[in-house]
């Protein structure tokens, strides 16, 4: 073959950076038999970014849960009584009468009535400061204070407490009014179900996304190397040597993706649970447990197993195609 | 299918016959699809220690004939029975030991482009599981002998072909292998330089190395006398008992 200057040129440059490259950075002595770069691709790429996504949208679910569930233990068995007369000396009266009847139910543990003052803070905002000093609530206010009372319930009596409050306050307070502090909780935990469902579908949704471009990726950067499979089945390599060999390349390009995409999502996480403390029980970011964390770590591990997999079985797939 | 009892015989008159043959083909076939055949009839013995040219013309199959000598292809008709064993019902774990048994000089080259000179010559002796304190003196002696030991620590891509061809050689024959398969090995280098690759060839043949080796240079034939040539024309093998025969025949390498 005849070749032109330039071609020749570029040949002895070629060469002359190569020699060079080695002359500076030599190989080790006993160099791994397959490049981690040319067997990766684009693979740890990929582990990096999809982990990065399903472990922020995993977060977001597991987080919202556990406000879902730290909420429900402060408001679980919380009853609140409210009387509100026609009188302020009735409403009163009944007051009275309630708690006496309430501090001797079953099942009630903790009974607190609460005080003019505290019922006014509550008010306060919404009738404004002149409403509430002109006409001080009293006998001869016109306006009428309702009477709170805040009960708790044993866990054994959560379910029928209720009703058998209603009952208990029938006749000494037939002004009551009884609500349990769950109900005001519904709306807010249904929300908080459908973002927790959204959460699932996302995390399957990229798990998925994720399952199929390690695959492809995979599948790709082993194709590129299908020269060096079939040289090593040449050579008198066993079918499992050549996968063993693929699998950990594969495996340990993964590794590093999985980590750097999991510190990523880390930060991302304890970023947003800074800002979100506040709906969050405060003591973990986002209001995740150690228990969450070591779920969350479970996504790149899945990530490395499914890509050292999908390089064993492709690796054996195209050997078995060679006599 | 049973093996013939008396196929074409290389090692036949003239040649002695130590042992029995390594290698034995009788009436092989091979065609890729539904194509037609590339290799016809193929029937031959190849014995321990002996020496063997294939020649033909280009598209003759020589290359295709190796690739049944080195197991890396799979005949569409016949039965091969390498080192004792019938081919065709071999494992595949079997099939890989054999191949340990055969070096292989691929016609270009197939080095290892991101190994070293060293890495690639290595390549056998890691693959047998040979330890690295073991293989460093023998890779050292084998990378000098083809003259490359400046080049040691390059990758292929900085060498010349002929330097490629020379790396690939030393890992075919790094094993020492019982049957050493060439494909054109002289093809890319000076005739200093080949002359010098048949000496190594001849070396490792005198340790008894049965040789296989293809080419077109009929200097090399005629400087290696007493080995048997074996001419491939249209997939066909010619009769040994004119052509095939030492002292080569010069019409027959035309």
């Amino acid at each position: 073959m005849i070749m032109t200057r330039r071609e020749r040129a570029w040949i002895a440059v070629k060469r002359g950076a190569g020699a060079l490259r080695d002359r500076w950075f030599p190989e080790p002595a006993s160099a791994p038999l397959l490049s981690q770069k040319a067997v990766a691709g684009p693979v740890p790429w990929v582990i990096a970014i999809m982990t990065a996504l399903t472990v922020v949208a995993a977060a977001g679910g597991l987080a919202l849960g556990s406000i879902a569930r730290t909420a429900e233990a402060d408001l679980a068995g919380g009853v609140t009584v409210q009387i509100a007369g026609p009188a302020q000396a009735e409403t009163r009266k009944q007051a009275s009468a309630a708690v006496d009847a309430l501090r001797n139910l079953p099942g009630v543990t903790d009974v607190r009535r609460l005080p003019d003052a505290e019922r006014e803070a509550l008010l306060r905002p919404w009738l404004g400061d002149a409403a509430m000093e002109d006409g001080e609530p009293g006998e001869d206010s016109l306006l009428v204070l309702p009477e709170l009372i805040e009960l708790r319930l044993a866990a054994d009596a959560q379910d029928t407490g209720i009703e058998s409050i209603r009952e208990a306050l029938a006749e000494p307070a037939p002004d009551a009014t009884v609500s349990a502090d769950m109900e005001w909780l519904a709306p807010l935990e249904g929300a908080i179900s459908a973002l927790q469902w959204l959460a699932v579908a996302l995390v399957a949704l990229l798990v998925t996304a994720t399952a199929a471009s390690v695959l492809l990726a995979s599948r790709s950067a082993l194709a590129a190397n299908h020269d060096t499979i079939e040289i090593m089945h040449l050579l008198g390599a066993h079918d499992r040597q050549v996968a063993q060999m693929f699998q950990k390349a594969a495996g340990l390009s993964a590794a590093a993706g999985g980590a750097a995409g999991f510190a990523v999502a880390q930060a991302t996480i304890i970023a947003l649970g800074r800002r979100f403390a506040d709906l969050g029980p405060g003591n973990t970011a986002a209001g995740l447990h150690w228990y969450d964390w070591i779920a969350l770590a479970l996504i790149p591990i899945a990530g490395v197993a499914l890509a050292a997999f999908t390089a064993r079985i492709t690796v054996l797939a195209t050997l078995r195609r060679m006599p | 299918m049973s093996l013939d009892p008396s196929p074409l015989d290389l090692a036949a008159p003239g040649f002695g016959n130590p042992t029995g043959p390594i290698v034995r083909f009788e009436n092989v076939g091979l065609r890729y699809g539904a194509g037609r055949e590339v290799l016809s009839d193929i029937t031959f013995k190849l014995h321990p220690g002996r020496f063997y040219f294939l020649t033909g013309p280009s598209g003759a199959g020589k290359t295709t004939l190796l690739k049944l000598l080195y197991l890396a292809q799979s005949p569409s008709r016949g039965a091969i029975s390498m080192f004792g064993e019938d081919a065709s019902v071999l494992s595949r774990e079997r099939r890989t030991e054999l191949r340990r048994r055969i070096g292989v000089v691929f016609q270009n080259f197939r080095l290892v482009p991101h190994l070293t000179v060293f890495d690639n010559v290595a390549l056998p002796l890691r693959l047998a599981g040979t330890a690295e304190e073991e293989l460093v003196g023998p890779v050292t002696d084998m990378i000098e002998w083809v003259g490359l030991s400046r080049a040691t620590n390059q990758r292929p891509s900085t060498l010349s072909g002929g330097e490629q061809q020379r790396v690939a050689i030393a890992r075919a024959v790094i094993t020492r292998p019982d049957l050493l398969v060439a494909d054109e090995p002289t093809g890319n280098v000076d005739p200093q330089m080949a002359l010098r690759l048949l000496h190594l060839f001849t070396a490792m043949n005198k340790m008894g190395t049965t040789v296989v080796l293809a080419t077109h240079d009929s200097t090399l034939m005629h400087r290696q006398g007493d080995a048997a040539v074996m001419r491939l024309e249209k997939g066909r093998l010619d009769d040994p008992t004119g052509v095939l025969r030492n002292p080569p025949d010069r019409k027959g390498m035309r």
